[in-house]
């Protein structure tokens, strides 16, 4: 499978990642190579295979279903580019 | 007090111990090597006064006898480690001026058990990369000098662009050109796909990957969080015992972390091998491998059937996947964990018109190329419609590797031997300009390890036909780093130490 450059633009939308129109010829160059080395994947039967879910087989811990950490607002926030009384800024969302 | 930089992790904490040397003069002389060799931009960032005050600390600890086992010990940090009140960015302009308010688990043990932080560590950016060239700092570079440069080449290249000169490997360029030019004992560092063991062969220093669950990944910036795994690059086989311990062990914050022992991996060093049984995979006999790769590859082999072992001939009929596979595993998970950076919380901002367009702004303008490609190939395969057909069938092929190794394994073999990486250290710039697969066949021979979640060391074995570190891998079962450190210890004590002829950089 290769990308076209509308699907080159698709997948940045996606990504949230600005591209500018003379990037996506190269880009374009750049996913294709990628895709067509990981396109020797396809000879291999994965007949019956389970896919990896846990790395290092093992019982997933659980913790008590309790509030065991927080009020520390001025540390979440310390490092906001724009924060305002603890809460977070952004741009309006909602006209 | 050059001397005291030449010390080994563990010889430097004997003569602590025995009072012979002090703290603060260990962390002295580290700071001055560091000041001197900023030319090799291994530190992006130094915190002497930081090193000194806990230098003190230690030297007090030491003076009342209840001094932990790294007390006084100076190490460089990787700057994907979070250190409380230290800035610590990836090495990537979107985390640009972000300090933590917390610290990673893994340097709370170093802490806790007495090291000193001498700075944060170049890498490249988000540990995407082989060479340390994605780096928004620059690139690291290799205290080795390229051969047959006389002296006025390299100053003329150092101030320069730096074209020509040696990586010393990715992500953990820094921790590895750290170590190698003396400018810290030990070094934490990172792997995902080789990011410990490749900068470990290309600098002739010693790393470790531990099995996935080892060490904690918490506080640890995340790349990849189902092949991500902490490790030491240390100078010597012990140094890296040491290192282990203090960094391993269960961490509740980390659902991924094992709740097992950690043993006292040192014992191990010295440990006799006679009766092991070595594995050596012929899948890892690619095509077009240089003969100086398979000389050493023979020479590793010899050093560990002189010893006593027994060396068998082994299959691992995957091999080749794993590294496509991993292009698909890897970025798809990048993707997913690099999506919290978006302007609001921390990091780099650009505004936009709107929310959709700050978001764009920031982190095209936030990302280097390599991690944008890779959060691209990771979106894209992640999309509907292509879910299935690539990330699913990638995670089926890791099953596959892993099912190879637990097969040889099954069969008797108590650790496997290959080649740590295709070729010794290029130079900046190189390598990868039109092809980023290109860059990403530096992995080969460790990515393995990673999409199986077992342990893996890499050392120094011997020396290219023009006089450049080349490193064997041991590969083992998982949890069994002992074994590693055992087998590491008689390849180490046949085949010498490797350092750079000069400090040309100072």
């Amino acid at each position: 499978m290769s990308v076209d450059q509308a699907t080159v633009r698709r997948i940045a939308h996606l990504a949230r990642i600005r591209v500018t129109e003379d990037e996506v010829p190269h880009l374009q160059g750049e996913l294709n190579a990628i895709l067509d080395f990981v396109a020797q994947l396809d000879e291999v039967s994965v007949e019956g295979v389970e896919p990896m879910t846990s790395v290092t087989p093992m019982q997933m811990k659980k913790r008590v279903d309790v509030v065991n950490d927080g009020f520390m607002a001025d540390k979440v926030t310390a490092n906001a580019p724009a924060a305002d009384d603890h809460f977070f800024t952004v741009p309006k969302v909602v006209e | 007090m050059s001397e005291l930089i030449d010390l080994t992790l563990a010889e430097a904490r004997d003569a602590l111990k025995a009072k012979t040397i002090s703290a603060v003069d260990l962390t002295k002389a580290h700071v001055k090597a560091m000041e001197e060799a900023r030319a090799l931009n291994a530190y992006v960032l130094e915190t002497p006064d930081q090193a000194l005050a806990m230098a003190k600390a230690s030297d007090d600890k030491l003076a009342r006898g209840d001094a932990g086992p790294l007390e006084g010990l100076p190490l460089g940090i990787k700057d994907l480690y979070a250190t409380d009140g230290v800035r610590t960015t990836a090495c990537s302009k979107i985390l640009d001026g972000f300090v933590p308010r917390y610290e990673s688990t893994v340097t709370s043990q170093l802490w806790r058990d007495g090291a000193v932080m001498l700075g944060k560590l170049n890498n490249d950016e988000f540990a995407m990369g082989s060479s340390n060239e994605t780096s928004a700092m620059g690139p690291v570079v290799s205290p080795w000098a390229p051969p047959n440069w006389d002296k006025a080449r390299l100053a003329t290249a150092l101030k320069g662009d730096k074209k020509g000169l040696l990586v010393p490997g990715g992500s953990s360029g820094g921790s590895s050109a750290a170590v190698a030019a003396r400018l810290c004992l030990g070094a934490t560092a990172t792997d995902t796909g080789g990011s410990i063991r490749q900068p470990a062969a290309f600098t002739g220093t010693v790393g470790i990957k531990p099995t996935y669950g080892r060490c904690s990944r918490w506080g640890i910036v995340a790349f990849a969080s189902s092949l991500d795994q902490a490790g030491p690059i240390a100078r010597t086989v012990r140094d890296n015992a040491i290192l282990l311990r203090s960094m391993a062990g269960h961490d509740p914050k980390d659902t991924t972390s094992v709740d097992r022992a950690v043993p006292d991996y040192e014992a191990a060093v010295g440990r006799s091998v006679k009766g092991m049984t070595i594995g050596i995979p012929k899948e890892y006999r690619v095509d077009g491998m240089s003969a100086e790769i398979e000389a050493l590859w023979q020479k590793g082999i010899g050093f560990l059937r002189d010893a006593g072992a027994k060396i068998v001939d082994v299959s691992l009929p995957h091999t080749k996947y794993a590294l496509p596979a991993y292009y698909i595993v890897a970025p798809a998970e990048a993707s997913s964990n690099l999506a919290r950076y978006d302007g609001v919380r921390y990091g780099l901002r650009v505004d936009g018109k709107d929310i959709a367009e700050m978001y764009e702004n920031t982190r095209a303008a936030g990302f280097g190329k390599e991690v944008r490609r890779r959060i691209m190939i990771g979106t894209y395969v992640l999309s509907a419609g292509y879910y299935d057909a690539y990330y699913v069938r990638a995670q089926k092929i890791r099953t596959l590797i892993r099912q190879d190794f637990e097969t040889v394994y099954h069969a008797g073999v108590d650790a496997i031997l290959t080649p740590a990486t295709p070729s010794p250290a290029f130079g900046i710039g190189e390598m990868g300009s039109a092809d980023p697969v290109e860059m990403y066949l530096n992995d080969i021979f460790t990515v393995t390890v990673n999409m199986a979640g077992l342990p893996g060391l890499a050392l120094p074995a011997g020396t290219s036909d023009q006089g450049l570190p080349l490193g064997l891998q041991l590969i083992g079962r998982p949890f069994d780093e002992e074994a590693l450190f055992a087998l590491g210890e008689v390849i180490e004590q046949a085949a010498g130490s490797f350092a750079p002829a000069e400090k040309w950089w100072v």
